[in-house]
């Protein structure tokens, strides 16, 4: 079994919106629309403000509430490496996936199904990395195998603290951010 | 010395449709198929227990087993057609009846409607030669249907028993179908499918209400009523008002109303005592952008007020009107605006002001 994960070095991103740029190009995302984005975090009180610049998506979670409130089964579980797909002809359009995904990290196809990042598992399955990995200037972002303890994105986790987003709605996403 | 408190500022970069800057995915359609869905599930279980415990000369009995089936089945078609309204990939409604998905509160519901038109066309089938004798004479196989129905006490049972199971089972579906949206704070309740049926059962218990006042011969006729559904006089060939029965409904409706506020305030209270996420949640009701049509329309109008002249009119301290009966339908479908608007903009990223 393999399971699918994205590790951001939250030290290294800039948020320079290349791997937004990436995907929207590679996946044809519809004008208006993004699979991924910028989120910028400041935290604290002046002085000691911090800031963390993250590049988001889809979290792919192991507990996909998006998957358990589909009617119709179009949001699933790819079975190679656990990754959170849409069908888009058993798409209805109800968007229940949309109120039920806790990151907003889905929203309708101009075309009228939910739609969302694939972690572009059509180079996956080729032995590419995700178009938004391969061109980050920084080098900031890591694709791999978490059930694979020596691959890097593995490695990246045991070696650096790290965090995932809104770990209280215990939807366990795939995505970790470095800090 | 200025006290400085930190503070937490996200900046996004995402401008998804309907998704950013707050989630507004449903608009009214999801309100109206909720309001619907309730009333439906209201007449459902009314009917059901009418027909088991059916007394044949009350015409009550025949509106509440036969006329509200009748516009259950008319609100079903309305409401399923509100809900296609709102799906953006409709050429693919079909989809929902190629599978059935366990863990999909929508698969179930979606199943669960099937079988709400079987079993309110056999409950107005029952007595339907009694209630509408015009549509009796010109289709005489009505009256076979409603013989062989009434000739086995098993079956008069068996359709009643379905009615209040499936409507009991529509009823808490309307609100569950919010309640496991666990990314909406505001919704993530167990407490909404209970109080969705209860809504339901006070918004169909008026609406029989006031088809019963308003199919009373005139002089009997109390004030207001002149007005909607009073063409159902001449299809249910009005008989005398039985002066016992305005009061039932009454009793029934204040009775459901009550129950209502109560599982409103359980609710609140559940949100207020949990997690900071879900107090933030619960104070868009209670004292932030929906307080004033909250308080005003849902408690005040919809519920309260109500159920105070309903409770004059039932001592004889105010003259008996259909007024009740216009504000709990009007608070019925108040309650599920307020919730499906006020829900979708509760959010784990809303930021603390």
């Amino acid at each position: 079994m393999s399971r699918f994960a994205m590790v951001i070095d939250t030290r290294r991103c800039v948020g320079c919106h290349d791997c937004v740029v990436a995907c929207k190009t590679e996946n044809g995302v519809p004008e208006g629309y993004c699979r991924d984005w910028i989120t910028e975090e400041v935290h604290g009180a002046f002085p000691t403000v911090q800031l963390e610049i993250r590049s988001e998506r889809c979290n792919h979670c192991d507990n996909p509430p998006c998957v358990s409130c589909c009617p119709t089964g179009a949001s699933h579980v790819h079975e190679r490496g656990g990754v959170v797909l849409v069908t888009h002809d058993k798409c209805i359009g109800c968007k229940a996936c949309l109120a039920a995904c806790p990151y907003d990290a889905r929203f309708i196809h101009p075309d009228g199904y939910a739609d969302k990042c694939t972690f572009c598992i059509h180079r996956v399955e080729k032995g590419l990395d995700p178009a938004c990995v391969s061109v980050c200037p920084t080098h900031c972002m890591h694709f791999g195998d978490i059930d694979d303890p020596q691959s890097e994105v593995s490695l990246l986790l045991h070696s650096r603290p790290h965090h995932v987003l809104i770990p209280d709605a215990g939807t366990k996403p795939c995505i970790f951010y470095l800090t | 010395m200025i006290a400085l408190t930190a503070l937490t500022e996200l900046t996004l970069s995402r401008h998804n449709p309907l998704v950013d800057p707050h989630l507004h995915i449903w608009e009214w359609q999801i309100p109206v198929y909720l309001f619907f869905g309730g009333l439906v599930a209201g007449l459902m279980i009314i009917a059901g227990v009418r027909l088991i415990a059916l007394r044949p000369q009350q015409r009550e009995a025949l509106v509440c087993c036969t006329i509200g089936p009748l516009m259950g089945l008319a609100f079903l078609s309305l409401g399923m057609f509100t809900l296609f309204l709102d799906l953006s990939h409709r050429l693919y409604v079909w989809r929902l009846y190629t599978t059935f998905q366990i863990t999909s509160p929508m698969s179930w519901g979606s199943w669960i409607l099937l079988l709400v038109y079987p079993a309110l066309s056999a409950n107005a089938l029952a007595h339907l030669p009694e209630a509408v004798p015009s549509l009796a004479r010109r289709f005489p196989i009505l009256v076979t249907v409603s013989d062989a129905i009434l000739a086995r006490v098993q079956w008069v049972v068996g359709i009643g028993v379905a009615n209040v199971m499936v409507g009991i089972a529509l009823g808490i579906y309307t609100g569950i179908l919010l309640g496991t949206l666990g990314a909406r704070p505001l919704w993530n309740s167990a407490i909404l499918g209970p109080l969705f049926l209860f809504s339901g059962l006070s918004t169909a218990t008026a609406l029989l209400h006031g088809i019963l006042v308003v199919t009373t011969p005139d002089e009997e006729r109390p004030a207001f009523a002149d007005f909607l559904l009073s063409a159902l006089a001449q299809l249910t060939q009005a008989r005398p008002l039985d002066k016992n029965i305005a009061p039932v409904l009454a009793r029934a409706d204040n009775s459901f109303l009550t129950i209502e506020l109560t599982l409103i305030g359980l609710f609140l209270l559940g949100q207020m005592t949990s997690t900071g996420i879900h107090q933030q949640a619960a104070s868009l009701l209670l004292t932030g952008p929906f307080a004033a049509v909250f308080w005003v329309f849902v408690i005040g109008l919809g519920i309260l007020l109500p159920l105070v002249l309903q409770s004059l009119e039932l001592n004889n301290r105010i003259r008996h009107t259909i007024a009740p009966v216009i504000l709990v339908l009007f608070g019925g479908i108040a309650l599920r605006f307020i919730l499906v608007y006020a829900g979708q903009q509760s959010h784990w990223f809303q930021p603390l002001n």
